[in-house]
């Protein structure tokens, strides 16, 4: 029996880069022809909110003001060169200026190949965030179990 | 039937694939698409993942230096 078309990432870096590289191998294996699922967890939920920039997201004073400094996808830090916040502007400028798709372009084409959005239940609610905080297209709120069954004779990613 | 242009030969891995793909599902059946593309991951794999996928790749040509056109029909 030949291995599934199956590809499944666990997101739980925040960081710009790491998440263009979640959302190249997302679309890519997609528009290939592959079931994609990404599972968002801790940092990574910053990609999926409603709210790209900064804001009070959270059930009280601590998870706001976590909310606040986490942000979203427009915020999001690099891993390295980030320069306070610099790094990823100048990224995005060499993306543009290369033709290569940014962050949120390839965001958006995950969501028009049917790119399968999840998040973690377990840290939403560590975070005090709640579904109607994240894009429509997320899809469900899973823990461990679940992700394992959807994910179960395909290749699994922890970015 | 009609036919219809995609020319990705300006983008890179994965927006040339990710085009494609919308560009196919956004036709109607029995439709032609004519991707004009480059030479190396582009050329090895749109053709070969569109087949997977069920589509058929009625052509392959050079049209110049490392341009192609690849006709695919839904």
């Amino acid at each position: 029996m030949t291995e599934a078309k199956k590809l499944s990432l666990i997101a739980f870096s925040g960081d710009y880069d790491k998440l263009t590289a979640v959302f190249t191998l997302a679309t890519g294996a997609a528009a290939v022809g592959y079931e994609v699922n990404i599972f968002f967890t801790f940092w990574g939920l910053d990609a999926i909110k409603q709210k790209t920039g900064r804001s009070f997201l959270g059930s009280n004073w601590l998870t706001k003001i976590f909310g606040y400094m986490m942000g979203g996808l427009g915020v999001t830090p690099n891993s390295r060169f980030n320069f306070c916040g610099i790094g990823p502007k100048i990224f995005r400028y060499l993306m543009r200026k290369n033709n290569v798709a940014t962050l949120e372009e390839l965001v958006d084409a995950a969501k028009l190949l049917g790119v399968n959005l999840y998040a973690c239940e377990m840290a939403m609610h560590v975070l005090g965030l709640r579904k109607e905080d994240f894009i429509p297209e997320v899809k469900d709120v899973l823990g461990v179990a679940t992700f394992l069954e959807l994910s179960e004779g395909g290749r699994t990613l922890f970015i | 039937m009609a036919t219809h242009t995609l020319d990705i030969t300006a983008e890179h891995c994965p927006m040339t694939f990710v085009k494609t793909k919308i560009k196919l599902a956004q036709i109607p059946k029995g439709d032609v698409l004519e991707v004009l593309l480059k030479e190396g991951e582009p050329l090895n794999n749109v053709p070969k993942s569109a087949t997977e996928q069920g589509y058929e790749v009625l052509s392959v040509h050079q049209v110049e230096g490392d341009t192609w056109r690849v006709t695919i029909r839904k």
